[in-house]
């Protein structure tokens, strides 16, 4: 593929063709004839979106900080009331986790007349991710962001999710670039309810999720609101509490009260996540009186009342 | 880059598994060995690595002959690139696609004036995508040494790092070793050591595809600490991981 030159206007511009940096660029002379105007596919993906009701996004500027395991909780949490369907979206391609994590790694998804149907994790918890695509589980998708947009479309677009979702959760890859923007852009017109940001106490993922914050509110994204995961460790030997990761600046808490954003609380690092991570089983099944489960679900509770707007206290 | 004389990269497929501290440990090694380093950060959007040798406050400035990188001290030993050292404010988001980033890094790859240097580590943002594309056409016709991936013990990690392998046989970028980081935590009460991450990941990838295992580093909060103080620089010399990254740059040393 062809690499845009940097300043690229973008084909949907209507200097597409025409600025400066297009001078030299392979594709100038298409998009310089193509039609201008607002991608045709909004429309499309914005019909395809008609029934679903809300739209939220797990984001963190830093990785591993357990993005997907929050994703999976809350899509867990959500499904565990029978009358609700949930629907995750996986938009980290280059390292899909959330296919594992919701235990179904190995699964395919199939294409049907209506479009690509998901792969479920329960009857009424419906999950897409690019793991479902790949030949081989070990095979590196190495694609520029143009490519990840173009599939992104396709998630959105052309995925029969059957019913009409309560909820769709789309989890993303670490950073401020192509996805991240992309997604705004394809999800906007069709309302999106906002953006649940996580974090870890250090201030090494703190000033990562900073950025992230200020991504979300120069692009209009709502910020329902910010955890703390891996706050804490209780060993399991003597019951002691110490920090790993240790809030030298005052840990998520201080950073949501700084930028003015819902604190939803703080979520201890458990083993037994990661192990339930790496098997795809339900946290909330497998330890129900945990002290991870309690706060979950404080956070989860916080987190429907930003959703349906109700201000916390 | 004729100035430099050894160029290592450090990889892994998934984010949060310590790439930066990594290549941070990794460059204090090598100083403390007697040689002059480089590092170039190319997380473009998530910079940590100011943050990291507890430089945050430096700016980089520019010469006639290109971008002078940041010194950690007078000797010159130790040169920093990162494009936190650009930002007027470190809240700021870098909100980039893929073509901006490419020029980005092509531009610090071409206008940095490292002197001459004996080893170049660059830190590498999570996945295989813009930036891990453009760093390997740039880094096609230089001599590379090759690369160090970084993962955490646990399936859910290891998943992610064996595409990053696989990308380093599809760009040929010669695999280094495997380094497990936060390999168990040992308690600072009851001193019994918990597998948080599971145990083991690292060294099973490393056998899979046949490629040096460079070693586990368990989670040290006083490693932690002494980048939350911003103190590694004076601080790392004398702590348990230096000596654990002795040996895992000695068995880099020694391939």
């Amino acid at each position: 593929m062809e690499t845009p030159p940097e300043h690229c206007p973008g084909t949907e511009s209507e200097q597409a063709g025409l600025a400066d940096a297009c001078a030299g660029c392979p594709n100038q002379e298409i998009c310089a004839s193509a039609p201008k105007g607002p991608d045709p596919d909004i429309p499309a993906i914005t019909e395809a979106l008609r029934d679903v009701q809300h739209k939220i996004l797990v984001l963190s500027g830093k990785g591993g900080v357990g993005k997907s395991t929050f994703a999976a909780m809350l899509g867990w949490a959500l499904s565990a009331n029978e009358n609700q369907e949930v629907a995750m979206l996986d938009l980290d391609f280059c390292g899909p986790s959330l296919a594992r994590i919701m235990g179904t790694e190995g699964e395919q998804i199939h294409a049907a007349a209506s479009g690509w149907t998901p792969v479920y994790a329960d009857d009424n918890l419906a999950v897409m991710s690019i793991a479902y695509m790949l030949p081989n589980s070990d095979e590196a998708v190495i694609w520029r962001g143009q490519k990840k947009n173009g599939l992104i479309k396709q998630f959105l677009k052309n995925v029969d999710w059957g019913n009409p979702i309560d909820y769709m959760l789309v989890d993303t890859p670490p950073g401020t670039s192509d996805e991240h923007l992309s997604i705004n852009q394809y999800m906007s017109p069709s309302g999106l309810d906002g953006a649940v940001i996580i974090t870890t106490p250090q201030e090494v993922a703190l000033l990562d999720v900073r950025k992230e914050i200020d991504f979300c509110r120069k692009a209009g994204i709502r910020v329902l609101g910010l955890i703390e995961n891996m706050a804490g460790f209780v060993c399991p030997n003597c019951q002691g509490k110490s920090d790993i990761f240790i809030p030298t600046t005052g840990g998520g808490k201080q950073l949501a009260q700084e930028l003015n954003v819902p604190f939803l609380g703080s979520v201890p690092l458990d083993p037994r996540i990661g192990q339930c991570s790496d098997r795809g089983e339900n946290f909330f099944e497998a330890f129900p009186d945990s002290v991870v489960t309690t706060a979950l679900n404080g956070v989860i509770t916080q987190l429907n009342a930003q959703i349906r707007g109700i201000p916390t206290p | 880059m004729d100035q430099v004389k050894h160029i290592w990269l450090v990889l892994s497929g998934k984010g949060g598994v310590g790439k930066s501290s990594t290549t941070t440990q990794l460059a204090l090694t090598l100083v403390e060995k007697g040689y002059k380093v480089g590092v170039l950060d190319i997380d473009l959007t998530g910079p940590s690595l100011p943050r990291m040798f507890g430089v945050e406050d430096k700016k980089v400035h520019q010469s006639s002959a290109g971008w002078v990188p940041v010194y950690t001290d007078s000797t010159q030993k130790l040169g920093l690139m990162s494009l936190g050292f650009l930002l007027s404010d470190r809240g700021n988001s870098v909100v980039w696609r893929g073509p901006k980033k490419t020029a980005m890094i092509r531009q610090f790859m071409n206008d940095v004036v490292w002197q001459d240097l004996d080893y170049l580590i660059i830190d590498t943002p999570p996945g295989t995508s813009d930036e891990h594309i453009t760093i390997a056409e740039v880094l096609k016709d230089i001599k590379t040494d090759g690369a160090i991936l970084v993962t955490t013990p646990q399936e859910v990690a290891a998943a992610d790092v064996r595409k990053e392998l696989n990308f380093c046989r599809k760009v040929n970028f010669k695999v280094l070793g495997v380094v497990e980081n936060m390999s168990g935590y040992v308690c600072p009460h009851c001193s019994e050591c918990t597998n948080i991450f599971s145990k083991g990941g690292g060294e099973a990838l490393a056998r899979q595809f046949d490629v040096p295992f460079l070693g586990k580093v368990p989670l040290d909060p006083r490693f932690i600490e002494l980048i939350e103080k911003q103190n590694i620089l004076e601080g790392y010399k004398t702590s348990d991981l230096a000596k654990v990254y002795e040996g895992i740059v000695d068995k880099i040393l020694i391939e």
